[in-house]
């Protein structure tokens, strides 16, 4: 349920996480305010390639998609028909306008182009290393450790969950829209906080014991290569190349 | 109740990163490195909260519990929202990195909110009518508010998605029933269980 998608042998895996980081941070920055069609599908496209040449598998891609598009879905349902302009189509008693299904269109690409870049980031890097390139790029110390312990922990307490969950159906539970199934719930909710809060005491001395001082060390040291900095620089210049089609 | 990438004005995403990057700092001033672990694990704790699915007629909803969370972690919740948010965003892009501070404030801010107003009300021996109600309308307003803040970022993009936002609202309605029953009956558990749960942030603040 809760996993990471690692790749062994693409040539994202190999790029610094920092650099990585910093592209899909401001590729995705100039993406949200951009709206012209030119600058969207271009970054669609390029995304597309460097997912492709990146062998990032198409299930995958694909299965990432769909909490987007979903509500992208909703929105084709619903915009078209509240944007004034000239009307293009009638649904009934709706009225579609072309500015509508334009502005919809452009939210389509947008949202996709961005979800794709970041999916070519995390598909090729570790939770925990992207915690360290964080740290490495200025993030606060206890903003970082907060994001890892969380990022450890919620497998530890999903499985809990899990358990709590079988427990139940062994007790013959079956959810309903009833306040018996709220309430079990409600009691399911508080177990796990309960369970988490005195494992979190139980962690916490045991790090002490082992001489935990506030720092994270981590084992795999960044280094930039020139390799690196040529796809930072030829990125960057990309994102730059998309700001000027937009606003030039 | 995400708003996901590519939707909101440049306008708003900028002002919700500024508020929500102002909770966090102040969220973090008041985190020691003592308390990370149990901040990092309760936060895991509502991400796991958020995975469960609540059937209502013949749908189902997920929990959001911020109002438990804010009356649990009090500001600390900025940064706890942030990083549950953040995670979710890595592990199954719902929401994304520009979005990410436009939805953590309309998460966080209600759940502070719901502590300074209702927080006083489960805290010590308090009779317990106060505490359900107490408990009940922070889980209950909490989403509400959330609601109110994704239905007020759409419409501030733009007036088109007026019958998106309200229909966000009407959404939300029953979820803020479940909601405001599961955080009380939550909280009488906690109360009965592991009371210091509920006091921690007293001592701490």
């Amino acid at each position: 349920m809760i996993e990471e998608l690692s790749l062994q042998d693409s040539f994202l895996e190999q790029i610094d996480p920092r650099v990585k980081l910093i592209i899909v941070f401001l590729f995705s920055i100039v993406m949200a305010a951009s709206y012209r069609f030119a600058t969207l599908i271009t970054a669609l496209f390029i995304c597309s390639i460097i997912l492709l040449i990146g062998k990032v598998p198409l299930k995958e891609i694909f299965k990432r998609l769909i909490p987007v598009n979903t509500l992208i879905i909703l929105l084709w349902l619903i915009l078209p028909f509240s944007v004034k302009g000239d009307p293009v189509f009638l649904m009934g008693p709706f009225t579609a306008t072309k500015a509508g299904v334009i502005y919809t269109a452009q939210i389509s690409i947008k949202s996709n182009a961005i979800i794709l870049m970041l999916i070519a980031v995390i598909a090729s890097t570790r939770i925990f290393t992207i915690g360290h390139a964080l740290h490495k790029l200025g993030v606060p110390t206890k903003l970082v450790q907060l994001f890892l312990f969380t990022f450890r922990y919620i497998h530890v307490i999903y499985r809990e969950y899990l358990r709590l969950l079988n427990a139940m159906k062994i007790r013959g539970f079956e959810p309903r829209t009833n306040l018996h199934t709220y309430k079990t719930f409600a009691y399911l909710v508080g177990m796990l906080l309960v369970k988490s809060s005195d494992r979190a005491k139980r962690v916490h001395d045991a790090m002490l014991c082992r001489g935990f001082n506030g720092q994270f060390y981590s084992l795999n040291n960044f280094s930039i290569t020139k390799k690196d900095l040529f796809i930072l620089f030829s990125m960057i210049s990309f994102i730059i190349f998309l700001g000027v089609i937009e606003w030039a | 109740m995400h708003i996901s990438e590519g939707i909101l004005s440049p306008g708003i995403l900028v002002a919700g990163a500024a508020l929500t990057a102002a909770g966090v700092i102040i969220g973090l001033k008041k985190t020691d490195a003592e308390d990370i672990p149990s901040v990092g694990i309760m936060s895991a704790a509502f991400f796991v909260a958020s995975l469960i699915h609540v059937p209502i007629g013949p749908s189902s909803v997920h929990l959001i519990l911020n109002g438990l969370l804010g009356l649990l972690l009090g500001w600390k919740s900025f940064p706890a929202i942030l990083t549950g948010l953040l995670l979710q965003a890595l592990l199954f892009q719902f929401g994304g990195i520009t979005s990410l501070g436009v939805n953590t404030f309309n998460m966080a801010f209600p759940a502070i909110a719901c502590f300074y107003l209702f927080g006083w009300c489960i805290k010590g021996n308090r009779n317990r009518v106060l505490f359900i109600c107490g408990s009940f309308a922070s889980g209950f307003l909490a989403v509400s508010f959330s609601a109110i803040l994704v239905a007020l970022s759409l419409y501030l993009t733009g007036e088109e998605f007026l019958p998106t936002a309200k229909l966000i609202l009407l959404a939300h309605i029953p979820v803020m029933l479940i909601e405001g029953g599961l955080t009380a009956v939550c909280a009488l558990f906690l109360k009965r269980v592991k009371p210091e749960l509920l006091e921690g942030e007293a001592n701490a603040s």
